[in-house]
């Protein structure tokens, strides 16, 4: 059974200037513990398309399925405990709380979670060592580089073990060294089974990924099931 | 638990804007400072009147000879009065409700024990007198009616009296000499304290009426019966101002005064001074309270525009919160209780501004400050109110956001 089922998923922004379809027509399936990169032109729907599986946004038509709950029926408490559960979402812009250090950010859904201060804290520090960052637990966002930051907003995604990951252009804002570091984590995740979907504008990331989708004009006009790079490299080494 | 956290991070939201959150607490700090210091200045003034009839017994009327209404031209201390024992006998006997007509001599005099000397003030009364002033002996005993009828030279010290002559040693059946008459000790009398004007009420000493009037003050007291003052005592306060009228027509028509011509006495309702005192606080009292009001409102909008301020700027951060999961409710009361938080701590610097005025208002009017723990409790819960209700616009609006949109604002 898929994580993710959609159905003739269609976004419109209604404008002064007219209607936008964002989105038309998608149908996809995602396989629980797949990884696909999502890549298009600028203004093609990934946005658009991630928001909506992310549960931040609402189909204007068409069905969405996670992990076999039917989101439309959800009321907005229904989506939040959704995000809070099962989906963890990372920014480009990172979007970290600038007053709260690394370790507080790592907290938050938590925090809406109902987890005790103590548990929360336990994980989050636990969450902050997966990625590498346990020595910054106490720095604050303005205080860490941009690949830290990121790496503190895949932490705060991280926290409640979601099973889904969903990154839009998380390495937009990085330099390549420092995408290539991220990226490589978000392999790691998902060789421990975290579902992840990721926007990117670069085809070398893509390759990284086992399936690519690519959007056109709010439409999927290719579905690729790849091998990862990776895997590849073994299969040329061996 | 999950309260104590909220608190601690609105805290630090306002913390983040000190100067900022400092100006819009401003209205909360004044209107929360009026109403401490209107309560405390209106709980002062009921004090000051309670003591007031304390010290010098409740439902008292005073009368005093002369006119005060005749330009000022009160007579004399030792000038022949026109008031006698038979007009305090006739009150008493006459006048309804009437418990005690108290008259009395007084006069400053030196009282000498031993080697001690002491400057004092000395009535002379009957026995009435107790019963208006609401005072009694502690120690020893009153005068007998026949003691006061003779005009006996026995004397009841008031308590800074007894001390100033004979220190911790017993007064009574001692001898004290009074313009080199010996008056024997028979009593010390209760403690009363500063009067409501703050003189010291156990300066005092007491001796039968006639004994003061021949012997002590003024002469020409005695020979025709003449008084310096009657204190009259009502049953009730209601009885007081018909029971005036009465005297005043009593006394007119013993003293033989018709048609237009002046009173040659006059009387003056006690309880009306403490009265006129308390309703002056409650003029004060009311300002402050349409002071606190406005002030309260005002504040609260502040409240309310600085939480949209900082909605809007936090847009992002609420977006951010919702989608990592926070729900409405959470978002709704982030806010709440950060307004209310903001509000509560003016609440707080208002109570400190408000005690401080209180107590310059109380010294400079010369009675206690009194700030009760009530109306600090009603202080911190009408600002808390005040944050809650003018805060809960802003949160909503918080609470309202679409998720994506708000992640999208700058
Ligand atoms: N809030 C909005 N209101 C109106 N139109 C919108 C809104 N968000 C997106 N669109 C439009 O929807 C289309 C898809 O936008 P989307 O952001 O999904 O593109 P994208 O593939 O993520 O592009 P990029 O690679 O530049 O991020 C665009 O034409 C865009 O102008
Ligand atoms: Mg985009």
């Amino acid at each position: 059974m898929a994580l993710i089922e959609t159905r003739g998923l269609r976004r419109v922004y209604d404008l002064d200037g007219g209607r936008v379809v964002a989105l038309d027509h998608v149908d996809l399936d995602v396989a629980q513990g797949d990884f696909v990169a999502v890549m298009g032109p600028s203004g093609s729907g990934k946005s658009t398309f991630m928001n909506l599986i992310g549960c931040l946004d609402r189909p204007t038509e068409g069905h969405y399925r996670l992990a076999d709950t039917a989101v439309e029926k959800l009321d907005a408490d229904g989506l939040a405990a959704l995000r809070n559960r099962q989906i963890g979402f990372v920014f480009q812009q990172f979007n970290l709380l600038p007053r709260v250090d690394a370790i507080g950010n790592v907290e938050l859904p938590m925090v809406y979670a109902g987890v005790d201060r103590r548990a929360r804290h336990e994980r989050a520090l636990s969450a902050l060592e997966r990625v590498g960052l346990a020595g910054r637990a106490h720095h604050r966002p303005m205080q860490l580089s941009g690949g830290q930051q990121q790496r503190v907003a895949i932490a705060r995604a991280l926290v409640n073990r979601p099973s889904l990951l969903l990154a839009d252009e998380p390495t937009g804002a990085l330099d390549s060294r420092t995408a290539e570091e991220i990226l490589a984590l978000f392999q790691e995740l998902n060789r421990e089974g975290v579902t992840i979907v990721l926007v990117t504008h670069d085809a070398d990331v893509g390759r990284h990924a086992r399936r690519l989708i690519r959007f056109r004009d709010g439409r999927v006009i290719e579905d690729i099931r790849q091998q990862p790079l990776e895997a590849r490299r073994e299969e040329a080494l061996t | 638990m999950r309260l104590i956290e909220a608190i601690r991070s609105a805290l630090s939201a306002i913390m983040a804007n000190a100067l900022r959150s400092l100006l819009t607490m401003l209205g909360i700090v004044i209107g929360v400072a009026a109403v401490i210091a209107m309560v405390a200045i209106g709980s002062g003034a009921r004090n000051l009147v309670d003591r007031q009839i304390r010290s010098l017994g409740a439902n008292l009327a005073i009368i005093t000879p002369g006119n005060v209404t005749q330009g000022g031209a009160r007579l004399g201390a030792g000038a022949a009065s026109s008031l006698t024992d038979d007009d305090a006998q006739a009150i008493k006997n006459e006048i309804d409700g009437v418990i005690a007509a108290a008259p009395f001599v007084q006069g400053g005099t030196q009282v000498v024990a031993g080697g001690n000397n002491w400057a004092t003030r000395i009535y002379g009364i009957d026995n009435d007198w107790f019963e208006a002033r609401e005072w009694d002996v502690a120690v020893g005993r009153n005068f007998d009616p026949e003691e006061i009828r003779r005009g006996d030279i026995v004397v009841i010290l008031g308590q800074t009296v007894a001390r100033n002559l004979f220190g911790e040693d017993d007064p009574i059946d001692q001898t004290v000499r009074v313009r080199n008459v010996p008056f024997r000790v028979i009593g010390v009398m209760a403690p009363k304290g500063q009067s409501a004007f703050g003189q010291d009420q156990d300066d005092v000493i007491f001796v039968p009426l006639d004994a003061g009037r021949r012997r002590v003050i003024g002469r020409n007291y005695a020979k025709d019966g003449s008084v310096g003052s009657i204190f009259v005592k009502f049953a009730r306060e209601e009885e007081i101002e018909p029971g005036i009228e009465l005297i005043t027509r009593l006394l007119q028509q013993r003293h033989r005064i018709v048609g237009d011509q002046e009173d040659d006495f006059s009387i003056r309702n006690l309880t009306e001074i403490a009265n006129t005192a308390s309703a002056s606080a409650n003029t004060l009292s009311m300002l402050l309270a349409a002071v606190a009001a406005v002030s309260l409102l005002v504040g609260g909008i502040g409240i309310m525009n600085i939480m949209l301020v900082s909605v809007t700027e936090r847009t992002r951060e609420i977006g951010l919160r919702l989608a990592v999961g926070a729900r409405p409710r959470d978002i709704l009361s982030q806010f709440l209780i950060e307004a209310t938080t903001l509000s509560t701590i003016g609440g707080i610097l208002g109570i400190a501004l408000g005690a401080t005025v209180a107590y310059f208002v109380a010294q400079l009017a010369g009675w206690p400050s009194l700030i009760s723990s009530e109306a600090i409790a009603v202080a911190v819960g009408f600002s808390a109110l005040v944050g809650i209700f003018f805060g809960f616009y802003p949160a909503q609006r918080a609470a309202k956001l679409d998720p994506i949109e708000a992640l999208r604002r700058e």
